[in-house]
């Protein structure tokens, strides 16, 4: 298989308007003969699906949950980039699209980055067109702020609840359609196959998770917008049902699955209590714009805060290490969350970690420093230039209620403790998978017909994601990339005419998901499925986690397809298929997770080198930084199916060009 | 600041097949919950205990697990999303209970949320008010004016950013002794009415609303108030007021 990526030629800054200029369309009268499947109602999904049912196509969307409006996009807390340059801190398109291949370290695609930066203007004029509530100053103009790995305010956001609503705006636009009957639309369906005619994408196998029936729904083009695989570590921030099924399947239907090994571990989020747990919560990065990173200097003071003896209040202030201010001092607590979440295991791997739990893990996000400085600056602005330190405390507790009130709540209902008092506890978690379905220029993966979007594709933060720019690229992807690209694929169906159903594509699809549900509820097995993927996820975190090396990933991709094999033997499956089954919907996924587990151990096993969120141990500089090897690693790792045992899969390299941004160092000193 | 302790305690869950079966209540007991977890991840150890004896599940619906989907549901103890305020069922802590509690857990209860299975209802109603005339009716093509072109008042911005935090949830209908959904509807018809890009289909869209709600089998809002007091997200009375005022102006135009 030869990857063409399709990028177009010409300067950067023109390639994706001339492009768009010369794509073939499809005639209005012409749109209504076409149908189009979207699976996912997320940004992506959301967005592309009202997109293209405004454009006159037929459209079908799918999402698992009760409502399109509870995709996980909602849970996105920090904001949304764009490159407006409101705030005149010299931020400019090329800036944002410079950042966005640095932050990713050099691993992301030109041309779909700079097309993503071009269009983030937009996305902010259409958001707030249909009634999205950013933030405003008191002039009435939209509020900024700053993000990790950026020097710039461009990132636009409503309070803590910036995905929630984009969200909510892109389901409105969905709801539009909805309600003017352009958009079928089939809320708790599963997609659990994609079915192929001829080579192309044609339908898909999905079941209703009420009834239990297994539908066919036929179309000229699928669109995959189904998110991200956090959720192969059984323990991230990502919803309970995020899963990896939808890109899986196509992936063993022919399209490649890139870099999946480049995992974002976000640094910010409240460290593990116990072995029930369920689920990790994300503390928004936003904090570390106030909150200052610390662990105890000694060893013996951690130790004491870790046996209950000792309070973080306590520690003096020289005793005290404000390790990334430290090591750090040009973007100090604002490092990207890669380097963010790598100081932090190094120093609770030195000792000095504060949690009191079996791990150890944890370090403080103090805002103690803020409160002082912002009480003083409020009760200067009220007049009151002899405040008392009670009266600042007071002013200064306010003032950050006021900007972060809601994630301080939620930080105490989960931990019972109150961080306007004692500082916060936060470690790294698993967040966001940069990996995914491999796509070219026009988000089409290797399946003619089947397009890939949001997060569900590889394509526009390399080995590293910045924060605010996974809503950007959602957005992106589904208002103003696929509505031209598709459209372009489907200038050659106009006279194709339905699809029908009845062919024998889709019977043996629908046999094999049928012959796979079965086989879990007739198999006489002892396990949950929690279980496994409790164990999964242990394997994964452990040795294909924050750290990996080779001699871990090597036990891992053995320990995988043991659990594999012991998954398919001893897994219990309760119920049956004709009603709503959960632990039936777990199933499934799980065995999509083991079989990606096992590939992304094995893709971070041949990538002999360290960058963004894929760090090899063996590959780090003298001060512990990541060590990128771009003579020998400057490709996207594409791997194809080559059946049940996962290490057959075959590796295609996609090598990267640099021809507009020179490749660097990453440095955040 | 409490330490994490082990607790026991007994359930009585409403279990129900389908929504064509009538249901009843179990009890079960739940050993060593860590006060620790979260009130699913208390479901969650039951339900593993219950495949591990070869039981039925209990069928609950969750997503996001930190109070922003809104899919989470449950009336735990006569309340809907349990005995805290201003939270989601996901966000409520085993801590609230005590070692030999009794729990009562019930689904929503409303005729316009009919149960599905055991926890689970069916709030698609929700959705086909929204489709009825909640958005603004503009095309999705980003040629659109800059955003900074037409100024908001601070203000203004805050009230409907309020308005707009609804998740959807339903515990104001399950928790109105008339399954009113008002405070739903309310949120949503203000938040497009603070703002200017909403306004020119303004008395469309209340009317619409209103109507579509009033089909799906809501009840009338007396002004109780127990739908504000049980709402997860804060939103107040003031929403059902401002649909109030327009929806009599649009229905005098
Ligand atoms: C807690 C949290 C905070 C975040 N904060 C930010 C932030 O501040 N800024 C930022 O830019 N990014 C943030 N992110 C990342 C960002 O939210 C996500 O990457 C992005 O929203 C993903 O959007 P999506 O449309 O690709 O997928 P999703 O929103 O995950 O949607 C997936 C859709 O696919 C459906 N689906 C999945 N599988 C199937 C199937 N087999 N059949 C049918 N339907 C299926 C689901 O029902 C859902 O509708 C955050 C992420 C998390 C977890
Ligand atoms: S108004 Fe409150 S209780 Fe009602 S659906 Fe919205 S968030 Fe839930
Ligand atoms: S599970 Fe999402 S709000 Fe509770």
């Amino acid at each position: 298989m030869k990857l063409d990526s399709k990028i177009p030629e010409g300067h950067i800054s023109q390639k994706w308007t001339d492009y768009k200029d010369h794509l073939k369309l499809v005639a209005p009268n012409n749109r209504p003969k076409i149908d189009i499947i979207v699976v996912g109602t997320g940004l992506a999904g959301a967005s592309a699906a009202a997109s293209f049912a405004e454009m006159g196509y037929n459209v079908k969307a799918f999402c698992y949950q009760d409502s399109p409006r509870r995709a996980h996009s909602i849970a996105a807390q920090g904001g949304i980039n764009a490159a407006k340059n409101y705030q005149n801190d010299g931020d400019s398109t090329f800036r944002l699209f410079y950042d966005t291949i640095k932050g990713g370290d050099y691993r992301a695609r030109e041309a779909n980055v700079h097309r993503l930066a071009e269009v983030s203007g937009n996305i902010i004029d259409q958001c707030v067109a249909q009634g999205v509530p950013f933030a405003r100053d008191y002039g009435g103009m939209l509020d900024n702020r700053s993000f990790g790995g950026t020097q710039v305010q461009r990132t636009f956001y409503a309070a803590g609840q910036t995905g929630q609503q984009l969200l909510l705006g892109a389901y409105s636009s969905l709801s539009r359609q909805i309600g003017l009957g352009k958009i079928d639309m089939y809320n708790r369906h599963e997609m659990l196959e994609l079915v192929k005619v001829d080579g192309k994408a044609r339908g898909i196998i999905a079941r209703n998770l009420i009834t239990g029936e297994i539908e066919r729904h036929s179309a000229h083009a699928v669109i995959i917008a189904t998110g991200g695989y956090g959720n192969v570590y059984f323990l991230s921030t990502n919803a309970m049902g995020s899963n990896v099924t939808a890109g899986w399947k196509i992936h063993k239907q022919g399209a490649l699955f890139a870099n999946p090994c480049y995992v974002q571990i976000h640094p910010t989020c409240i460290p593990v209590h116990g072995t029930n747990q369920s689920k990790l919560t994300l503390m928004s990065e936003s904090l570390r714009n106030s909150g200052r990173i610390w662990v105890p200097k000694k060893k013996e003071d951690a130790e004491a805060i870790r046996a209950g003896k000792m309070k973080p209040t306590q520690i003096a202030e020289e005793d005290r290490d404000y390790y990334l201010e430290r090591k750090y001092p040009a973007f100090g607590n604002l490092v990207p969350r890669d380097v963010a979440s790598r100081a932090a295991k190094e120093v609770c791997d030195a000792g000095h970690g504060i949690e009191a739990n079996d791990t150890n893990e944890g370090v403080y996000l103090d805002f103690s420093t803020e409160i002082q400085s912002k009480g003083k600056q409020t009760a200067y602005a009220k007049g009151n230039h002899n405040p008392s330190q009670e009266e600042i405390l007071s002013l200064g507790k306010k003032w950050l209620e006021e900007k972060y009130g809601n994630l301080f709540t939620m930080y105490q209902k989960i931990t019972d403790e109150n961080p306007y008092e004692t500082p916060m506890k936060i470690y790294p978690a698993v967040h966001y998978t940069m990996g995914g379905v491999w796509v070219d220029y026009n988000l089409q993966s290797t399946i003619p017909g089947c397009f890939v979007a949001g997060e569900a594709n590889f394509s526009d933060h390399g080995a590293n994601r910045l924060g605010a720019s996974a809503l950007m690229q959602g957005l992106a992807d589904g208002y103003f990339v696929l509505p031209y690209t598709v459209s372009d694929y489907l200038s050659g169906d106009i006279r194709t005419g339905k699809i029908s159903t009845d062919l024998p594509e889709f019977v043996e699809a629908e046999k094999n998901v049928k012959d796979s549900i079965n086989k879990f509820l007739s198999n006489n097995g002892t396990k949950t499925v929690d279980h496994f993927h409790k164990r999964l996820g242990l394997i994964m975190w452990n040795k294909v986690g924050m750290g990996r090396n080779e001699k871990g990933l090597q036990e891992a991709i053995g320990e995988i397809a043991s659990l594999k094999e012991e998954f398919y033997k001893d897994v219990y499956v309760p119920g049956s298929s004709d009603e709503l089954n959960p632990e039936l919907e777990k199933a499934l996924r799980v065995a999509d997770f083991i079989e990606l587990g096992q590939l992304m151990a094995i893709d971070a096993l041949q990538r002999k080198e360290s960058c963004g969120g894929h760090f090899r141990e063996e590959y780090q500089d003298a001060e512990g930084e990541t060590l990128r090897d771009d003579e020998n690693f400057k490709f996207v790792g594409a791997w194809e199916y080559k059946g049940y045992d996962i290490k057959n899969e075959e590796l295609h390299k996609e090598e990267l060009k640099y021809e507009f941004i020179k490749i660097a160092a990453r440095n955040y000193k | 600041m409490s330490a994490a302790k082990n607790i026991n305690i007994s359930l009585q869950i409403w279990r129900q097949k389908n929504s064509k079966e009538k249901g009843k209540m179990e009890t079960y007991k739940l050993n060593d919950v860590s006060t620790a977890s979260s009130f699913l991840e208390m479901l969650d150890q039951l339900n593993e205990q219950l495949v591990n004896e070869r039981k039925e599940p209990i069928a609950f619906d969750h997503d996001c697990r930190e109070g922003i989907c809104g899919m989470c549901s449950l009336y735990i103890n006569g309340r809907a999303h349990g005995p805290d305020t201003g939270i989601t069922t996901c966000q409520l802590h085993m801590r609230m209970f005590n070692d030999g509690d009794t729990i009562v857990i019930e689904p929503w209860r409303s005729a316009a949320f009919p149960v599905i299975k055991d926890l689970i209802v069916d709030r698609t109603a929700f959705d086909r008010i929204q489709q009825a005339g909640g958005f603004v009716s503009v095309n999705t093509s980003g040629n659109t004016i800059d955003a900074n072109t037409i100024p908001v008042p601070k203000d203004d911005a805050d009230k409907a950013f309020e308005a707009a935090a609804c998740i959807g949830c339903g515990a104001c209908v399950a928790t109105c002794k008339n399954g009113s959904a008002m405070l739903f509807v309310g949120a949503k018809v203000s938040q497009y009415a603070l703002l200017p890009q909403g306004k020119v289909e303004a008395t469309n869209r209340v009317l619409n609303m209103v109507r579509q709600m009033d089909e799906e089998g809501f009840g009338n809002c007396t002004n109780t108030g127990a739908c504000e007091v049980e709402c997860p997200k804060g939103i107040s009375l003031e929403n059902i007021a401002r649909m109030n005022r327009e929806y009599l102006s649009a229905s005098l135009k």
